[in-house]
């Protein structure tokens, strides 16, 4: 099962490394991590989707608070959290098929960024989901490469308030 | 005007250094310089392992932070089998590092390392010192994080240029305020109550005694614990000391090296007080099987810790001294008559008697002996190998400590811990045993002992081969001794006597205790070899 992990840290340098190397020698097998600064400047957060069972997520928590710089560690539930990643999409197409491209684009709200003779760049920010949903709709046409920056997650305020 | 070496030296006096452990370079001279200054006193180890060993010694000894210190590059590398060691065993320790100018890092010069990088997994946290103005606040912080909470080894490196640097004034801070790290100190009053409701239901209990027990500083009120409630003890390696040894309510360490009667009250019971132990999988070999058939109750500081090895049915997490105070408040339980009386049957008849050979010494029944030899309060430290399960089997203690490197299973840790336990306490008897492997891996510390004459006593068990794998390919590959082979050589009386430290060399029992009588009432070093078979078996 894919957790979200939302992880306040000192903003110092090193800390991205203490954190991250975490992972690999407690044998935790992370999907992504997304780190910037924070309405704080002295506060960075660090955004992860791990894959695991309870344990593997308790484990991570705990272990992830003994780092010191780490001031909070919050494990987000499937409806608490609203989650979204920015990707840029560079796929093959030639003249004649810029408009299917186009025709995705527009109806996946990605937006073109480049285009050139042989080739059209998207961006697209959204869920993991619907990234998925694009990426399978411009398979057929050649995927050139894609850069992705791994998922951030903000609290979901009306379903917090809907719950009390 | 300060310089940064001289804010650090008094930065350590801030914190009540009195002696640090260490070795110099290029890198590190300013603060040696300052240092040389003071009243502080710095020992000069023969390896850097060493200085941190030291220091763990030191630190376990007094229960205060153990500081030693290493120059860049292969010094500070050097340093890290010590540092590793003391953070298994979660010793109160700093390690301050000399390190390449500033402008210099990245670039791989001379005798540079990245080791706050290398260190990472290995500390409970580091510090690479960017301005010389930073050091009083992370000094502070250095020394607050590796005493408080689950102690453990704190890494400040500093790059010469910062030591070189200067500021106006030194005021070291007061307070420290690091938002992430606020160790919880007293256990949730509602988990305790539900442990000692559950205690009441229990017709087995046993609890089961960590290093945590000691490093808390709990060892007296964990006895009154035991004595009020009469629960059987039983511990973890770390754990030994906690209880007195001839305590009939203790029943020894667990563990594959362990008591059989001590692994059998844990199978048996129905519930088990885990205090400041982390399960380790020398302590229990299959927990998940033993959680099935009994309820676990799990004090530790380390929240961490609980539930990481073992499913626990009550966490507690807390200082064990507050979290024993919290139980004694409130405990109104007597443990069973006929659960102790079984345990007392499994104690005598499941002990195993030693199996001697003619012409060597028996270790199990020498170490057994010397227990009663040491004064009150002496500190026994095993190496690592048979030698390290000979004596925490046999070695009795009530008021003394027992101290080794438990989780890192470090060699060569006894000698270099026992300098910094006899630096920590010159009035006590301390002795090292180690085994002919161990003792070759740190006999150059016998050089810091001669130089400081140091009344450390050592005790080599020297059965020519590295007896524990000796012993692992005997039972699993076929008595093929592949690499454990030490041979007769080489003459310990003579490399004794190369430092100028008198010796003997002892082949039976009645000799070895004897020799050992006049030893320990000298007041000068020893070493006292002990010729075993290799045959001697670590049970």
């Amino acid at each position: 099962m894919k957790y979200t992990l939302s992880v306040l840290v000192e903003n110092h340098p090193g800390v991205l490394s203490k954190v991250s190397g975490l992972f690999s020698r407690r044998g935790f097998n992370i999907d992504s991590l997304a780190v910037g600064i924070t309405e704080d400047s002295n506060i960075s957060r660090i955004t992860i989707v791990a894959d695991g069972d309870e344990y593997v997520i308790e484990q991570l928590e705990k272990q992830l608070n003994k780092v010191i710089p780490v001031i909070k560690v919050r494990t987000f539930r499937q409806d608490e959290f609203i989650s979204r990643e920015l990707s840029l999409i560079k796929v093959n197409c030639p003249a004649k098929q810029r408009l299917d491209i186009m025709k995705i684009a527009e109806l996946m709200e990605a937006r073109i960024v480049d285009v050139s003779l042989n080739t059209m760049t998207l961006q697209f920010a959204d869920t993991l989901e619907r990234f998925e949903t694009l990426i399978d709709l411009l398979k057929p046409y050649g995927i050139r490469e894609i850069v992705r920056t791994g998922t951030v997650a903000i609290e979901k305020d009306s379903a917090v308030s809907r719950k009390q | 005007m300060f310089s940064g070496a001289e804010i650090m030296v008094k930065c350590l006096q801030e914190e009540g250094v009195e002696i640090v452990f260490g070795y110099p370079g290029a890198v590190i001279c300013p603060f040696f310089d300052e240092l040389y200054k003071t009243d502080i006193q710095a020992v000069l180890v023969r390896q850097e392992q060493n200085a941190a060993h030291a220091a763990s010694g030191y630190a376990r000894a007094l229960s205060r932070v153990g500081v030693c210190v290493a120059t860049s590059g292969p010094g500070a590398l050097n340093m890290i089998t010590g540092i590793a060691t003391a953070y298994m065993d979660s010793i109160p320790m700093v390690a301050i590092t000399g390190q390449v100018k500033s402008d210099q890092l990245g670039r791989d010069v001379f005798q540079e390392a990245d080791i706050t990088g290398a260190c990472e997994s290995f500390v409970k946290h580091s510090y690479l010192v960017k301005h010389t103005a930073d050091l009083p606040r992370i000094f502070k912080e250095a020394f607050h994080i590796a005493a408080t909470g689950r102690p453990g080894p704190v890494l400040i490196d500093v790059p010469v240029d910062v030591q070189q640097g200067t500021v106006e004034d030194f005021v070291y801070p007061d307070k420290v305020n690091i938002i992430g790290y606020k160790p919880s100190v007293s256990g949730h009053p509602m988990q305790v109550k539900r442990a000692l409701e559950i205690l009441n239901q229990s017709e087995r209990p046993v609890i089961v005694a960590g290093g945590g027990v000691l490093t808390s500083g709990a060892k007296l009120r964990f006895r009154e614990f035991v004595k009020k409630t009469n629960i059987p003890v039983v511990s973890t390696m770390m754990g030994i000391g906690t209880m007195p040894s001839e305590d009939p309510l203790y029943v020894g360490m667990i563990g594959s090296h362990g008591k059989k009667a001590a692994n059998k009250a844990i199978h048996d019971s129905d519930l088990i007080i885990l205090c400041g132990a982390r399960v380790g999988d020398r302590a229990v070999s299959a927990p998940d099987q033993l959680a099935e058939t009994t309820t676990i109750i799990h004090i530790d500081i380390d929240p961490a810790e609980i539930g990481k090895n073992m499913k626990t049915n009550i966490p507690i997490v807390g200082d064990m001294k507050n979290v024993l105070n919290q139980m004694l408040q409130a405990v109104e339980y007597t443990a069973p008559e006929e659960w102790l009386r079984n345990i007392q049957e499994w104690k005598q008849t499941m002990a195993v008697p030693p199996k001697s050979f003619e012409g060597y010494v028996e270790p199990k029944s020498f170490l057994q002996k010397l227990s009663g030899m040491m004064r009150t309060k002496g500190i026994l430290i095993a190496d690592v190998g048979q030698n390290q399960i000979w004596c925490a089997n046999n070695y009795r203690l009530s008021d003394g400590r027992f101290f080794t490197s438990g989780g890192m299973g470090t060699m060569g840790y006894s000698v270099p811990a026992a300098v910094g336990a006899k630096f920590a306490r010159p009035n006590r008897d301390v002795v090292a045993v180690c085994g002919d492997g161990s003792f070759q891996m740190m006999f150059n510390e016998l050089a810091t002992i001669a130089q400081n004459h140091l009344n450390v006593k050592i005790i080599v068990m020297r059965n020519t081969v590295l007896g524990m794998v000796h012993e692992l390919q005997d039972a699993f590959y076929g008595s093929r001794y592949a690499v454990t082979e030490l041979e007769e050589k080489p003459d310990f009386q003579q490399i004794a006597a190369a430092y100028g430290i008198a010796s003997a060399c002892v082949s039976d029992n009645e000799e070895a205790e004897r020799v050992a009588a006049e030893m320990l009432k000298s007041d000068q070093p020893f070493v006292l070899v002990c010729n075993v078979h290799p045959h001697t078996s670590s049970r």
